[in-house]
């Protein structure tokens, strides 16, 4: 799947029990892909915001937000992907970190802006933030051996300037 | 105001939303429930004899009536048994609201006796689904499921009720309106593509109109009758949309689709210009994708905007509701006494009229056996084409769309989009109790009828009286038909070698039954039956087991590649469209 037909789509909806497998069984219903899925409520209780990362083609897409605004639960929603917009997503790694390795890991920590929330006499466990891309050439250039246990949050996303997806 | 329990509120509930009759079956979760409607009798209980007959039932009703049904069933195999029916309802977009109990809220998720997660087993198959977990949002969630069933594109809501929930108490308010923030259906369509799509639509050499069972969901007929006949443009119906316009009028050509008119589906094919109304371009409609209407522009008017370039790339979309598009395109073609180009119209005709005369729905009739499509067309001649019919799923579904012609809209109901055999019979008892002075009769055959038998039963309870035009070939027809032609006749499990009595199984369920054996026979039994208003007759027709449904587009085919049944007596298909169904 090439990079151009991936989306970000931000979803607002009510903040319901079984919300969130509504969303989920519509794509597998439908064969529609999710690469990755959040949700939490937001600053208001009643609403939910979902952010996920889903891939195809015009067509495909078109089809996966109309079907989205069909759920009754789903208040509104943008595909970021259509707009200026900021994507993050928060990375928790554990590398082992014995000799050499120690000080190698700490900078390789630093380059990419993370930091190490937990040290042992033989493991860090580091917090990075960041686009996706970023958190995958992280994960490329640390040794592959040393990599004990990664966590991802999939993608959150935001639209810039004075583009605000609410009530 | 004083506090009443859940299960009072409930009813309270139905009799204030105006319903008449609600079709379910009682079990140890709504037995509260079943207490309340016991005391009162605004609301009619018709108990049926599965949960799947109750909602088919409810299904019949609507689509006759126009009016929401309402169904309540017990939890576990009550809702397990009323899936098929709800799946059914939500394919065809009728409006329905399902009520099911459930294990009390303490028991949720222990494996309770009769515990389903009935919210998650429907939740595929319905437009929307509630849990109610609190006395206090019980009405509110009533009236927001027959809301949200009614309006936009319609569908069935199920509303999970937790037994201590109809048992607990709280005061009764229904609100006369609600107001979701996060649904808002678009009714009226957009201006600025109206005007646009007149345009194009009066700039057509050879135009189609193309309608489906949205024009009839959303009361759209006489919108559409106006339109068609101020344009003069041929037009063709979908399965579900026959009758929406009058099919003895000389500009309707047929239904289209894999078992369409020659005429309608050529037309489809070289048209320059296509109006879809209300239709969905499903893969019965359409054969083979990238050979579906290559020439034509497409204007495309549906309320569900997902319904819109789904399958098919349209040129100009319009959302909102059928009526509304069409009176708003009608009233710009009167005021600006705008005409369609009439020569090119005139050549048109001509060319359809040519297609016309291949006469697709021509069968090679006799005088030894009962061909089904005789049948059909005498019961269309004895209930003067009057009679609202249902049908199961086979060929006798498609016999009944092609020769009995259908004038007005809900007079024809079937199941169209998941095609659930055993749908007929209750959806018939369903329209009797919305239309009791009306003729009723279900075109079934062998294999559907014995799907919901049992139904025969609360037709006798309730002095419902159907016509059941039974069409028995020995065989599962349909499959037959394909096996015959795709799979070199080695017909697995299609045929079977033991069926009832149906006039001693009709007798014994308390209704008349007769077997009519010979062509000569057809018309006297039907014209007996019918003059029996107050009984259910179960007409048992032997017709011709080797008959297929022509004319037909072979799946995988483009809608100019059909098979006509006496050029095409040898039908195949290629390696593609074997994998289609």
């Amino acid at each position: 799947m090439n990079n151009s037909n991936r989306h970000v789509i931000s979803i607002l909806m009510e903040n319901e029990s079984g919300a969130l497998s509504r969303v989920a069984n519509l794509f597998s219903a439908r064969g529609y892909n999710i690469e990755s899925l959040t949700v939490a409520p937001t600053d208001d209780p009643t609403l939910s915001r979902l952010t996920l990362v889903t891939s195809g083609n015009e067509q495909i897409i078109e089809q996966i937000v109309k079907q989205l605004n069909k759920l009754i639960d789903v208040v509104k929603l943008i595909d970021l992907s259509e707009t200026d917009s900021i994507e993050r997503e928060l990375m928790l790694v554990k590398t082992k970190a014995m000799g050499e390795q120690r000080a190698e890991m700490k900078r390789l920590s630093e380059i990419f802006g993370g930091h190490i929330l937990d040290v042992t006499e033989s493991t860090y466990t580091i917090e990075l933030t960041g686009p996706g891309g970023k958190l995958d050439s992280f994960l490329r250039a640390v040794e592959k051996d040393a990599i004990l246990e990664v966590v991802r949050s999939g993608a959150t996303g935001i639209a810039l300037g004075q583009k605000a997806l609410h009530v | 105001m004083e506090p009443i329990t859940g299960a009072e509120i409930l009813v309270r509930c139905l009799r204030d939303e105006g319903i008449e009759y609600i079709f379910g079956y009682p079990g140890g979760s709504v037995l509260h429930i079943y207490d309340e409607l016991y005391k009162q009798e605004d609301v009619k209980h018709i108990l049926v004899r599965h949960e799947q007959g109750a909602v088919h039932a409810a299904d019949g009703y609507a689509r006759a009536s126009g009016k929401p049904g309402a169904v309540l069933v017990t939890s576990g195999p009550g809702v397990t048994n009323a899936v098929t029916g709800i799946a059914t309802a939500y394919m065809d977009s009728i409006p329905l609201v399902v009520f099911s109990g459930q294990v009390p809220t303490a028991l949720i998720g222990n494996d309770a006796f009769q515990e389903v997660d009935t919210v998650g087993i429907t939740r595929p198959c319905v437009k929307h689904n509630f849990l109610v977990k609190d006395v206090r949002q019980l009405a509110e969630t009533v009236k927001k499921a027959f809301y949200i069933a009614t309006t936009g594109r319609p569908g069935p809501v199920l509303v999970d009720l937790p037994k201590d929930v109809t048992i607990t108490k709280a005061e009764y308010h229904y609100p006369k309106k609600v107001k979701l923030r996060s649904y808002n259906p678009t009714v009226k369509g957009h201006a600025g593509q109206i005007r646009k799509a007149v345009d194009l639509i009066l700039s057509a050499q050879r135009p189609m109109i193309y309608t489906g069972g949205g024009v009839i969901l959303s009361d759209g007929s006489s919108e559409l009758v106006e339109l068609t006949q101020l344009l003069g443009y041929p037009i063709t119906q979908t399965l579900m949309g026959l009758g929406a316009y009058p099919a003895t009028d000389k500009q309707f050509v047929g239904m289209l689709g894999m078992h369409g008119t020659y005429e309608a589906n050529m037309a489809m094919h070289e048209c320059d210009t296509l109006i879809a109304i209300g239709a969905r371009f499903d893969d019965r409609v359409t054969g083979k994708l990238d050979r579906f209407c290559p020439t034509a522009r497409i204007v495309h008017v549906d309320i569900d905007p997902s319904s819109i370039a789904k399958n098919v790339k349209v040129d100009i979309p319009i959302v909102g509701s059928v009526p509304h598009v069409l009176r708003a395109m009608i009233n710009v073609i009167r005021d600006e006494k705008l005409k369609p180009d009439g020569e090119a119209l005139a050549q048109w005709w001509r060319q359809i009229d040519e297609w016309r005369k291949m006469e697709s729905l021509r069968y090679r009739p006799s005088t030894e056996v009962i061909k089904p499509q005789f049948v059909v067309e005498k019961l269309y001649q004895v209930t003067e084409g009057q009679a609202i019919i249902t049908s199961d799923v086979g060929q006798h579904q498609m016999w009944a769309a092609q020769y009995y012609l259908f004038d007005r809209p809900r007079q024809w109901i079937n199941s169209g989009g998941l095609g659930t055999m055993g749908f007929g019979l209750p959806a018939a008892m369903g329209a009797k109790f919305a239309f009791p002075d009306q003729d009723v009769a279900c075109i079934t055959g062998d294999g559907s009828i014995q799907m919901m038998l049992q139904e025969l039963a609360t037709m006798k309870q309730y002095h419902t009286p159907v016509k059941i035009i039974n069409l028995n070939n020995g065989y599962l027809g349909m499959v037959r038909q394909w096996q015959e032609f795709f799979y070199q006749k080695r017909y697995s499990m299609t045929y079977f070698e033991a069926l009832p009595n149906f006039v001693m199984l009709a007798e014994a369920y308390g209704h008349v039954g007769l077997k009519i054996e010979k062509p000569g026979d057809v018309e006297g039994a039907l014209r007996e039956a019918f003059a029996m208003k107050d009984r259910t007759v179960f007409l048992d027709f032997a017709t011709d087991p080797s008959e297929n449904v022509f004319p037909m587009i072979p799946s995988g085919g483009g809608q100019n590649e059909m098979l006509l049944a006496e050029r095409d007596e040898m039908v195949s298909t290629h390696e593609e469209g074997m994998v289609l169904v």
